[in-house]
């Protein structure tokens, strides 16, 4: 929190900065604005920007660098013995100091060296934030100078400051091509590594997965299986079953609302298949746990079926419901691009509304369609909750919906859920898995992208 | 005296026709609302079979609404309400046991931009033979698309590449697909919404060509906002201004020797 | 074409049109049923959670008479709280349900006895004695929430005695009788719900502190996306040249927008825990995963607002002099921004639902305290749901309803906010 107090002091500076931008700029031509290239608010912004933008990359810095430096520091401190530990438990070691270092009471007696080492992490710390205010407060009020110092009446002020303005909205637009590439390096790294232990085919053509290592050799299933086939026909299962039942219903709920209904029926029903898309997940699966899987499993039973209680089938009907408003608002745009006049072509022969639907609009909004669809697999195949709270955990190689099957999402979210150590083939797996998540839904969403896109552009 | 704007103009020249065995279409009295917008004041109007009708008028007169009441197209817009009396071969269209259907295969459109379906030529005339299960074999269809190409006159132009999409064509013969289209199903009446207003002066002088043509077998009711192509085509004009029909008679009377001053004005381009 | 042939195929069309109709009504129907399918599920959905969950916002309490003992409280009469602290409260409800019923001897069942009345009542009893150490000494009557099987069962959600198949032993059950009809059972409001952290025991288990992490995570998801998705808006719309470089960031937004959220929280723990060395389960770092997930929706509505200012407002500003920089944001950002809030209201309305990315970054902990920082370990209402469905107990899955139906009482307003913001400032041009 203390780094907020940083940001308002910078703020601060800044504020001052430009309130004596604006007054020198002003003092300079003797209130005669007119001579000024720019407005004085610009020869404000001007010594703010000087002063705030060294001091904001100055802190940015000093926050991504300092944790590392300081155990660095703190890691060469230690007595040699300590040092010469291997990478894992010196990591443990420092985890120690710093849960001593905040008040952490780690066990009852602390060696002697834990806790030099923890009073030597805080001090560094507070010395590291000492450093830090002075070099900001510096560089801020070095800023200031140089900005006050540029002022002249014909320095160009507003050019430079939009010309920095854009600059920055320039680099806030990166920040969403930074997020794809650090999803795909973060899960690619830790895919990588995972493949130097487990071969790429074993894990792609591999009937079986079962990501359990023992720790000890001697224990049954000592090695893992770590074959993805099984979580692809899972998740290919439910991801269809959902799409069984979103298509049609939310492809013929766009076709009623753009169609047929009234007005009044579209103002009332819109706003409810709405509220249908905003429910979080975590309530649809707890519904699918809760009243739908028994319900299913009851039904079974009655019909002398074997259900299991975390059936493919429950989790695929409950993934269906929400992803109907998906596929019925994106394919209500679609239809509604196709121009009236192709309507009114087939009317003024005589085709009834229907005939219009089936064999005129319909067709034409195909691509359209099959791009929504498209989404909503993708959609299908990320999602998490609703097949982690109601689809099963082992992997089974079956066509069967009233089995429990398993899907990546859910293997993921259990490989990595609570405490891990971070080189275990297991956890790496679950990066692994991400990744081919990744690569389908980027593949889907660009497919259907690219399709829809064509599809505006035919009709605009 | 001076006109309030509200007022009804009685229609001048000839609107209804002598004979009545000529009489196809006839309309008395209709008015058209859209909400609580009256778009068409008290029409009368008589249509004669197998002959080009037009319907002239400035832009936002009403013409293209009055022809859309014709064929019903108007029910599909839901503030649309018609009142008055139109008859076809003296049955009322909007009569109760009329159905909309039926009434728009005897009554075909073209419209004022060319509309095929983004299908193969083929399909798209071969679209109102199949809904209407007017073929009752492949050979038959074959038929039946190939005489209404040879109709609109695409036929020679396009005979091979009958599976080619029908929005990969020019402007000019997309909209005679579109008639080809309208005449599949053989209907008595064709409606033509300014079928040439997208096209350059060659292709509508085909299209001109064709209508002339179409004469003999249908009765042809064509809205224009161009005098030249109504007086080239038609062989009856109307004049309709704001929503009101001001003079019908022949076309040659209504353009060499008008009775009324705004029709008058209109020919000579004081307004339009 | 003459009359005869005519007549012969209006009437073959005829022929066919009733079946056309038939079809016609059969396609009208399957509309309707699609949208009565998706409107009943949302019907079931809500009645099922509100049917299971309704009886959460209430909670049996059990009536005892207290005499808080001077010898167990201080029995040095130091009148010092760090000696009250430390008493053994639980020990004065044992011995207030003894005297209630002076039959029970056998151990079992002194056991069962003591469990009727949650162990959170020992807390109550401290936090009585703290606030008013004048007590000391007197007998006082005291409401504590029961134990919640007994909850359950005064609820009527678990069946009664062995006999009857139910988990309740049937003297337990006689106790209650007892208890109940000298009124000393009622089933109140459950304050607790709304005002603890979450809790082994389901009577005292509550959201507040779920909700206080879901609003850091919020405020911190809010204070970086919307300026960051606002600047990227205008960016792209109104300075952006045209090439092959925009084109891959306007793929690469709207291919943001579909990535499955878990996949974000690959990121968030990978990066931002693994990398950085943020601490886990905080909200700091939950809610810079759900920025980056937040993001793309903001962007793509902020552009749909720009886009819909017309070109002549800029034209009208870039005509009197002013500067691209200047129209932009004197003229278009201010039409722009109720079409840029509501789309952040809708993104944020979304973050606030999400559950996956957060069980990636170990905001599953559990976690007891009210977080008071964004640096605090901390745990978020969806989480709370997920944590409490995942709970044996059956009284945790009342309190999951009722954490759920709170969650969407939450989206509602949020939702109900962007409709109305669209309304208000709602333009046509």
């Amino acid at each position: 929190m203390q780094y907020a107090y940083l940001l308002i002091l910078i703020t601060l500076l800044s504020a001052i900065g430009y309130y004596l931008g604006r007054q020198r700029s002003s003092r300079l031509v003797k209130q005669e604005i007119r001579r000024l290239h720019s407005l004085p608010g610009h020869y404000g912004m001007y010594v703010a920007l000087w002063c705030s933008v060294p001091a904001v990359i100055i802190l940015g810095l000093w926050i991504t660098l300092q944790s590392s430096a300081i155990e660095s520091l703190v890691i060469s401190a230690l007595p040699p013995e300590i040092q010469s530990l291997p990478q894992e438990q010196l990591s443990l070691v420092l985890n120690d100091i710093i849960n001593i270092a905040g008040g952490i009471i780690v066990s009852d007696a602390p060696d002697e060296f834990l806790l030099a080492a923890a009073g030597h992490y805080n001090q560094l710390k507070g010395t590291g934030f000492l450093a830090l205010a002075a070099l900001l407060m510096t560089v801020c009020a070095g800023g200031l100078a140089m900005g006050m110092r540029y002022i002249r009446p014909d320095m160009r002020a507003r050019i430079k400051v939009e010309r920095t303005m854009q600059a920055l909205m320039l680099l806030c637009s990166a920040v969403a091509i930074v997020t794809t590439i650090g999803i795909v390096l973060s899960v690619l790294f830790e895919s990588i590594r995972f493949f130097n232990q487990i071969p790429v085919t074993d894990f792609l053509f591999g009937l079986k997965w079962s990501p359990q290592i023992a720790i000890r050799p001697d224990q049954v299933g000592a090695s893992g299986s770590f074959g993805i086939v099984p979580l692809l026909a899972g998740t290919l299962m439910i991801s269809l079953i959902a799409m069984l039942v979103a298509v049609p219903t939310g492809l013929m709920s766009a076709v009623y609302m753009s169609e047929y209904a009234s007005d009044k029926i579209r103002t009332v029903v819109k706003p409810l298949l709405e509220i249908l898309a905003g429910i979080p997940t975590v309530v649809y699966g707890f519904f699918a746990a809760l009243t739908v899987a028994p319900f299913i499993r009851e039904m079974g039973g009655r019909f002398g079926i074997d259900v299991s209680s975390e059936s493919a089938l429950a989790a695929g009907l409950v993934m269906g419901i929400m992803i109907i408003p998906f596929i019925s608002s994106l394919s209500d745009d679609v239809i509604n691009a196709v121009p009236q006049e192709l309507r009114d072509a087939s009317l003024s022969i005589g085709a009834t509304r229907s005939e219009t639907v089936v064999r005129v609009v319909l067709p034409a909004a195909l691509p359209g369609i099959v791009g929504s669809i498209l989404l909503g697999v993708s959609r299908a195949v990320g999602e998490t909750m609703i097949v982690v709270m109601a689809a099963g955990l082992t992997a089974k190689l079956t066509a069967n919906p009233f089995e429990a099957v398993t899907t990546f999402t859910v293997q993921i979210v259990t490989l990595l859920i609570g405490d891990q150590e971070f080189d275990s083939p297991k956890t790496l797996a679950a990066f692994a898995l991400g990744l081919v998540l990744f690569v389908i839904t980027l593949c889907l969403n660009v497919i259907a992208l690219y399709v829809v896109r064509r599809y505006r552009e035919e009709y605009e | 005296m001076v006109r309030s704007r509200d007022d009804i103009v009685r229609t001048i020249g000839k609107p209804l026709l002598a004979d009545d065995e000529r009489v196809k279409i006839s309309c008395r009295n209709v008015n058209v609302y859209y909400g609580e917008k009256r778009a068409i004041r008290e029409v009368s109007v008589d249509i004669a079979e197998q002959e080009v009708t037009a319907f002239i008028g400035p832009s936002g007169c009403g013409k293209s609404t009055f022809l859309r009441c014709i064929n019903r197209m108007n029910d599909t817009i839901k503030s649309c309400r018609v009142e008055g009396e139109i008859t076809l071969d003296r049955e009322d269209i909007y009569d109760r046991n009329v159905d909309p259907v039926l009434l728009r295969a005897r009554i075909g459109m073209v419209f004022q931009k060319p509309n095929p379906f983004p299908k193969s030529i083929f399909e798209n005339v071969a679209y109102g033979p199949r809904i209407h299960g007017l073929a009752r074999n492949k050979s038959e269809l074959d038929e039946i698309v190939i005489t209404s190409l040879e109709k609109a006159g695409l036929f020679s132009e396009v005979k091979d590449q009958l599976d080619h999409p029908g929005t990969g064509l020019s402007g000019g013969q997309q909209q005679r697909l579109c008639i080809a289209r309208a005449i599949s199903v053989q209907p008595e009446v064709i409606l033509m919404d300014e079928p040439c207003s997208a096209l350059d002066p060659i292709a509508t002088a085909k299209i001109e060509e064709l209508i002339d043509e179409l004469r003999r077998n249908f009765t042809i009711i064509i809205v224009t906002h161009s005098m030249q192509q109504a007086a080239r085509v038609s062989q009856r004009t109307a004049f309709f201004h704001l929503g009101n029909l001001v003079e019908v008679d022949d076309t040659n009377t209504i353009f060499v020797n008008p009775e009324h001053k705004l029709t008058q004005d209109y020919i000579t381009g004081r307004y339009g | 074409m003459n009359k005869q042939d005519h007549e012969a195929r209006l009437n073959l069309i005829k022929s066919r049109l009733k079946i056309r109709y038939a079809k016609e009504k059969a396609f009208r129907a399957a509309g309707v049923t699609a949208i009565l399918t998706a409107l009943s599920m949302l019907a079931i959905l809500f009645i099922t959670i509100v049917g299971s969950g309704y009886s959460a916002f209430q909670q049996t309490f059990v009536r005892l008479d207290i005499h808080f003992d001077q010898e167990v409280i201080d029995p040095e009469r130091s009148g010092d709280p760090e000696v009250f602290s430390q008493a053994d409260f639980a020990g004065l409800v044992k011995k207030s349900l003894r005297k209630k019923f002076p039959d029970v001897r056998k151990r079992r069942q002194k056991r069962d006895l003591y469990s009727l009345v949650s162990s959170g009542a020992s807390f109550q009893l401290r936090d009585m004695v703290m606030n008013n150490p004048g007590i000391i000494g007197s007998t006082k009557t005291v409401w504590m929430p029961a134990d919640d099987d007994i909850d359950m069962y005064v609820k009527g959600h678990i069946k009664a005695g062995e006999k009857g198949g139910g988990r309740i032993k049937d003297y337990k059950l006689a106790w209650i009788k007892e208890l109940s009809a000298g009124g000393a059972i009622e089933k109140r409001f459950n304050r607790t719900l709304f005002t603890s952290g979450d809790s082994r025991e389901p009577e005292l288990a509550g959201i507040w502190g779920a909700a206080v992490g879901s609003f850091y995570t919020m405020f911190v998801t809010l204070v970086l996306s919307f300026p960051l998705g606002v600047a990227t808006a205008i960016y792209l719309e109104e300075f952006a040249p045209k090439n092959i470089w925009t084109d891959i960031l306007e793929v690469n937004i709207n291919n943001l927008a579909a990535v499955p959220s878990i996949v974000f929280g690959l990121l968030g723990l990978a990066v931002f825990l693994n990398f950085f060395g943020l601490p886990r389960s905080a909200p700091i770092v939950g809610g810079l995963v759900l920025t980056f997930m937040t993001l793309p929706t903001i962007i793509i509505a902020s552009r749909a607002s720009l886009l819909a200012v017309p070109p002549s407002i800029r034209e009208g500003a870039l005509g009197v002099g002013a500067s691209k920089m200047q129209a932009v944001m004197h003229h278009v950002l201010p039409l722009a921004l109720p079409g840029m809030l509501t789309g952040t209201i809708i993104g944020m309305a979304r973050a606030l639902g999400e559950t996956a990315p957060l069980l990636m970054i170990g905001m599953v902990a559990f976690i007891v305290d009210i977080p008071a920082g964004i640096f605090d370990k901390a745990t978020v209402l969806p989480v709370q749901i997920y944590l409490w469905a995942d709970s044996p107990e059956r009284a945790f899955m009342e309190r999951t309803s009722a954490a759920i139906m709170i969650l969407l009482a939450f989206l509602l307003i949020m939702n109900a906010a962007a409709v109305i913001l669209r309304k208000r400032f709602e333009r046509r041009w």
